[in-house]
């Protein structure tokens, strides 16, 4: 086992020691001061007025789904007399099914896409061949395509294979359609981390294969979190793909929540606190990973 | 087809980027291609097969999804020459391009203003950009949800206007008035519908722009970071003032993130549907019907109709993407 030696030992410190992250995921140095000019105090306010005006939808959400089992406020910005959680009860009741199927759809499609996307990646990034750039290219296109131009064909396909309706079907789905922005993230995560790796891998013999698990795979923790967030975001946000192809007993929680509104009168209490559970999820993910979030907005943009 | 022309025995080093690259030997180059070859062929079915799958469904006769007719309507074309002249499909075209104009002035132009102050404020500027961005986070049915209950007719921001003397505040969603027609359609016999910015689809718009406004400050913020302080500093010794200093070196530095901000948010206004869905679904006369909820009515009855629809919004989202793939890619091989 010399070349497990070898590998383990040389690779791995230089692995360490080049451990670097893009600059976007660097934590930033924290300075912050009181303005010091009217100008600079202009500034601060109108950013605070701006940001309390992007805030009211969410107070609206969270305000109506406190005002109880009435129905809704008459008005969208009145604080609730008797606040009280009754509306969360009747709205989840309505979803929980939806939302246990949305976590089963996201899971397993956000994983596997991410590592498709982190193999695809390391390929395109490290061992580029004849034409792989204008494959990756056409690949890319597929990232941007109005899913309506395809719905049809993956009905009938679906329907082939006998997974119609199924959460294994919009499992599918999402992977497929979660190629081309998993290979993107990755392939830019790849290209921060230095080819000398990959030659050092190369000189102990270690073949592509090998080289991915090895090292490339310990590295890739990052590129893991920003694309499973980026992933995790779109697959559990979705609604065009659930609302087609699954049927009732497979509905992810957007869906569920769209029928909340009734064809005649909208009880508007339960429906924001039905936004507030569906919403939880991805709000949680963001405040907790933000820095991540934004790295997978910039590099989920083609430069 | 498309591995046969990734496996050809590649040279040593071949490629745009020959600095970066592993000297690798023709096997490993080999199998780099098999290895990517399983995602390029399942794209290749799913994307390219799949839509030309489409264009001939909506050149069919194929009308429900049940009963597949796969004879090709005569004459040639039939279904996209019937649709063109549908007061619905009129509508629609009317009622994306402006919702796509007024939501790419809105988030663009907002996020560009909120990254420049939040890209300047002393304090706080972690919280600001938190803020932003959080709508983005959400799904738009969640947005749809919350923006439809703002601009509810009786409860929403018609009491404010209400309350400061307006008698009869618009409709909003419900509302059936175009702003500023352009012409009057009972006149000819091809236009059946009036253009102008339809009531209805300005909270929808507005809903859009709040959930996407952070993407477009976000994308300004990453520019603003690599403006180098040297050039500032420079043109401030040099006399500029704010504003010259914002005209002649921050907004040309800024203008690769202006056009990915374009091209990303204007493929999402074309493709705009869950919002619509969760705000209003049609309207009354389809005054805040798009294309996509177009082709989810008719994917019951008419899948030509259907597919016609989509190929459409197809060749209009690839007219912006493909350019800007190819600007990449251009841009990729100079580096």
């Amino acid at each position: 086992m010399a070349v497990e030696t070898l590998e383990t030992t040389p690779s791995s410190q230089t692995a360490r020691a080049t451990r670097r992250r893009p600059a976007a995921l660097a934590p930033k140095p924290r300075s912050w001061s009181i303005p010091k000019t009217p100008g600079g105090w202009i500034v601060l306010a109108v950013c605070t007025i701006a940001t309390l005006g992007m805030l009211v939808p969410v107070y609206v959400i969270i305000t109506t789904a406190l005002s109880g089992s009435t129905g809704a406020p008459n008005f969208f910005l009145a604080f609730p007399d008797a606040p009280s959680l009754d509306a969360f009860k009747g709205a989840w009741t309505k979803l929980h099914g939806s939302l246990a199927n949305s976590l089963q759809i996201t899971v397993p499609a956000a994983l596997i896409s991410c590592l498709l996307g982190s193999i695809n990646g390391y390929v395109l990034s490290k061992f580029p061949f004849r034409g792989s750039n204008g494959l990756f290219t056409v690949l890319l296109v597929g990232m941007f395509i109005p899913f309506q131009a395809v719905i049809i064909p993956v009905f009938q396909f679906l329907n082939m294979l006998h997974l119609q309706g199924s959460i294994i079907g919009l499992i599918l789905v999402h992977i497929i359609y979660g190629i081309p922005i998993t290979t993107l993230i990755f392939r830019n995560y790849y290209e921060g981390i230095p080819s000398a790796i990959i030659e050092a891998a190369s000189i102990d013999g270690a073949g592509i294969w090998k080289t991915y698990f090895r090292v490339m795979l310990p590295l890739s923790v990052p590129g893991f979190v920003v694309a499973g967030i980026f992933q995790c975001t779109n697959i559990w946000n979705d609604f065009l793909f659930g609302f087609i192809l699954a049927s009732p007993a497979a509905w992810p929680a957007t869906v569920t929540l769209n029928n909340l509104i009734g064809t005649t009168t909208v009880d508007y209490s339960e429906l924001m606190a039905g936004a507030v559970l569906v919403a939880a999820p991805t709000v949680l993910l963001y405040l907790v990973l933000g820095r991540f979030f934004v790295s997978g907005l910039t590099a989920g943009a083609v430069k | 087809m498309t591995t046969s022309t990734a496996l050809p025995p590649a040279p040593v080093s071949p490629g745009p980027r020959p600095k970066k690259q592993v000297p690798h030997n023709v096997k490993t180059s080999r199998r780099a291609a098999w290895i990517f070859a399983p995602s390029l062929l399942v794209s290749f079915l799913f994307v390219y097969v799949f839509i030309g799958i489409t264009v001939y469904i909506s050149l069919s006769n194929w009308k429900i999804g049940t009963s597949p007719d796969l004879s090709l309507r005569q004459p040639f074309g039939g279904t996209y020459a019937e649709i063109v002249q549908e007061q619905r499909f009129q509508a629609d075209i009317r009622n994306v391009v402006i919702f796509t104009v007024i939501f790419l002035v809105l988030a663009i132009l907002g996020g560009l203003i909120a990254a420049l102050f939040i890209h300047h404020v002393s304090v706080g500027k972690g919280l600001f950009r938190t803020v932003f961005l959080l709508p983005y986070a959400l799904s738009f049915i969640v947005t749809g949800v919350a923006w439809r209950w703002i601009f509810s007719p009786s409860t929403g921001v018609n009491e404010i206007l209400r309350s400061m003397g307006i008698e009869n505040p618009p409709g909003w969603t419900t509302d059936p008035t175009i702003l500023g027609a352009l012409n009057d359609p009972s006149g000819t016999d091809f236009l059946k519908v009036q253009f102008g910015i339809p009531v209805a689809l300005l909270p929808i718009i507005f809903a859009a722009a709040w959930q996407l406004v952070g993407f477009a400050m976000a994308m300004y913020l990453a520019g603003l970071a690599s403006i180098p302080e040297e050039h500032l500093e420079a043109a401030s010794v040099d006399g500029a003032n704010v504003w010259q200093r914002l005209r002649h070196i921050v907004l040309p530095q800024l203008w690769p993130s202006t056009i990915t901000c374009f091209v990303l948010l204007l493929h999402v206004a074309l493709k705009i549907f869950d919002l619509v869905v969760a705000m209003s679904g049609s309207g009354p006369g389809f005054v805040t019907d798009v294309p996509g909820i177009y082709i989810y009515n008719y994917l019951t009855s008419r899948y030509d109709k259907a597919s016609a629809m989509a190929i459409i919004l197809l060749l209009l989202t690839l007219a912006v993407i493909v350019p800007y793939l190819i600007r990449g890619y251009r841009k990729e091989r100079k580096a």
